[in-house]
């Protein structure tokens, strides 16, 4: 198992950049999540890992090794693929046999090996069976077993749950976890879906437009976003940015919001210009009776909670508040924030003012 | 209409065109039926008009396609009784079997052309197309077209030119000089077929083999190669079809050494005109390799027809 280490590794095809010197570290027995929209160089990232790409300039250390140019098959990394790339030609044990093969094991450890593997993904009774006729998650399951059989350093997944139905997915993320939490492999993960990789991801990089945007746990990247496109990209609803110019100062706690001070954690930074109060939907509240008001132009129910789409003189918000409580379109209600939770952004660079909030995340 | 005429023919639908496509087969069938049964006459049956469909069957043809015969005079006859039973059918005609004739040889050198030239068009197409649907080329597209220009004349329009070329590099009448010569025009086929099939082979069971710990090269032959053996197999038809009829080079080009079947048939000469049980018999047998070679690979020929459309 292994420390991997991603050192201003870039990656061009002609004139086109797929990464931009990107540098992080995945820890030893760490389930890492590569998040981001779709042409963001997740998948590249993630194939240079692996071999399958070589990057124009930067260094990739597993183990401390330096393996950035290296040919897949010196690199002892297995590979999940989106569409599973299950050989067609050869049923699920030769599958599961073939990386065994190339390593000159002998048959009757192949044999005690696959049994194995197959007991523990519950895939014993198909091993005779062509590939062909599989069903979604046996497919997933025997690439899986390609992958784990030869224990290999770590493992890369390229939205290894892309191909299956929205019902059996979560079954899945949840069978996969759990193998991983058994096996305690060093895991990368590739997903455009932020549910995904919040809820199976010890550590998430968010990546857009060839760029690292942060990376961090799931917690630290919900609550303490580095970007408003992170910010805006994690989170159903995202984050809310109510927008207003000014200029605040270092050490400040409060901004004023339409003349109205809203509070927020003690700031680090200063700055001046178009700025946003950026707030996740659950921290807003409606009250009666408070002095900062919108006007409500949608309810949408949810069953245990409700999201209240507001008109406010900064913009639009949107609140996710309990489901017995009453808003009803076209009142106007008053809002107030959690100010512990609060992030704010300098519009011009999208980047989060430091905060007694997000220091010691925020990197550079 | 119901839901269920789209996918499920009626019985009416099927016996409709399940007696089109018997029609048709007997139409393009009558042909190759009449060859093959005209084989089996005796020259005056052969010529008589109207043709005989009943007549007594006799190898005459094909005794006199394979042998050499010289008449003898009536002494010669009495003293040498026949020795077989194709000998006895010559001496209807005052005639011995002296020897083989050419056709076996013949025949032979079309086996060797033929085959040879497929595989070889079929090994370089297919390790180019790879090169073209993987990797990276310089000036990719002007290549592919530069090697479909090649098709763009008939091939026999630069007659002339390998005529004397051939003559110059010694390699007339040679079986090398008619392989180099098919693979020449079956290989921008072959390239562009194979091209069409291996592109649509994902490039994840290769990338799934690199990981897996194999070299390019074997993750080509162990995963790519058997999953483009439906478009192998139905180029290497096309392929061979091509090399086994092609008449006009043979016929420039041959003559002693590498002559093959196609410009020997017309030439089999029996007594007082042109033997045509043995011409039918030479076509029969001039037929079976493809025809067995197509049997046996009918089942990629249908998907390979497709060009793939339907994989996946």
């Amino acid at each position: 198992m292994a420390e991997i280490v991603i050192k201003n590794v870039r990656k061009e095809f002609g004139d086109f950049t797929a990464v931009k010197e990107s540098s992080f570290t995945i820890e030893d027995g760490e389930f890492f999540m590569l998040l981001g929209p779709s042409g963001c160089g997740k998948t590249t990232t993630l194939r240079m890992i692996a071999g399958l790409e070589l990057p124009t300039s930067g260094e990739i250390y597993l183990d401390g090794e330096e393996i950035a140019q290296r040919a897949p098959s010196e690199r002892d990394i297995a590979f999940v693929f989106q569409m599973f790339a299950l050989y067609p030609h050869m049923n699920v044990y030769n599958n599961l046999a073939y990386p065994l093969k190339s390593q000159g094991m002998p048959r009757a450890q192949i044999r005690a090996k696959i049994d194995e593997v197959a007991g523990i993904l519950g895939i014993t009774d198909i091993l005779k069976k062509p590939v062909g006729g599989l069903s979604g998650g046996d497919r997933q399951r025997v690439a899986l077993g390609r992958a784990i059989v030869r224990e290999p350093k770590a493992f890369m997944m390229d939205e290894p749950l892309g191909a299956l139905d929205a019902e059996f997915r979560e079954h899945m993320a949840e069978e996969l976890r759990a193998l991983h939490d058994r096996m305690g492999a060093t895991t990368v993960y590739v997903t455009h879906d932020q549910l995904e990789a919040m809820q199976m991801g010890d550590k998430i990089v968010v990546m857009n437009n060839a760029v690292v945007e942060q990376f961090g746990t799931p917690q630290e990247i919900y609550d303490k976003p580095a970007t408003m496109f992170v910010a805006d990209f994690i989170g159903s609803p995202s984050m809310n940015f109510l927008d207003f110019s000014g200029t605040i100062a270092n050490g400040d706690t409060a901004v004023d919001l339409n003349g109205h001070p809203m509070g927020m954690p003690e700031l680090r930074e200063g700055a001046s210009g178009d700025l946003a109060f950026g707030v996740r939907p659950e921290h807003v509240h409606l009250t009666d009776d408070g002095t900062y008001r919108g006007e409500v132009l949608a309810t949408e129910y949810l069953g245990t909670t409700q999201i209240v789409t507001l008109q406010t003189p900064n913009g639009e918000v949107k609140a996710r508040i309990a489901s017995d409580q009453t808003a009803k379109t076209g009142e106007t209600v008053g809002l107030s924030f959690n100010p512990g939770t609060i992030t704010l952004f300098d519009k011009s660079s999208g980047r989060a003012l430091k905060s007694a909030l997000n220091e010691g995340v925020l990197h550079g | 209409m119901s839901a269920h005429a789209i996918n499920a023919p009626s019985a009416r639908q099927k016996w409709v065109a399940g007696s089109l496509v018997i029609l048709y087969a007997l139409v393009t069938m009558i042909p190759l039926a009449w060859i093959m049964i005209t084989g089996f006459k005796s020259p005056a049956d052969a010529i008589s008009y109207p043709p005989k469909v009943v007549f007594e069957p006799t190898l005459e043809g094909y005794v006199n396609l394979f042998t050499t015969r010289t008449r003898q005079t009536q002494e010669f006859l009495e003293n040498n009784p026949p020795q077989n039973w194709a000998d006895e059918i010559v001496r209807q005609y005052d005639m011995v079997i002296v020897g083989p004739s050419k056709f076996g040889e013949r025949f032979l050198n079309s086996v060797i052309i033929g085959f040879g030239s497929t595989f070889l068009s079929v090994f370089l197409g297919t390790l180019a197309a790879y090169a073209f649907s993987r990797f990276k080329i310089p000036l990719a597209d002007d290549l592919l077209f530069f090697i479909l220009s090649t098709r763009m004349m008939p091939p026999i329009a630069v007659a002339i030119p390998i005529f004397l070329m051939y003559r110059n590099l010694g390699l007339s009448d040679t079986h090398l000089g008619m392989i180099l010569l098919y693979t020449a025009v079956n290989i921008s086929l072959a390239v562009w077929l194979l091209k069409g099939f291996i592109d649509e082979i994902p490039r994840e069971y290769e990338e799934a083999a690199l990981i897996d710990g194999y070299t390019r090269f074997q993750a080509f032959y162990k995963v790519v190669l058997p999953q483009a053996a439906t478009g192998i197999a139905s180029t290497a038809i096309f392929c061979l079809i091509f090399a086994w009829n092609e008449y006009a080079f043979a016929v420039l080009l041959t003559s002693a050494t590498a002559q093959t079947a196609p410009p020997f048939i017309p030439t089999i000469i029996g007594i007082g005109g042109l033997d045509w049980p043995a011409i039918a018999a030479a076509a029969t047998i001039f037929l079976l390799p493809v025809m067995i070679f197509t049997i046996l690979l009918r089942k990629h020929l249908l998907r390979g027809i497709t060009f793939g459309a339907v994989r996946k």
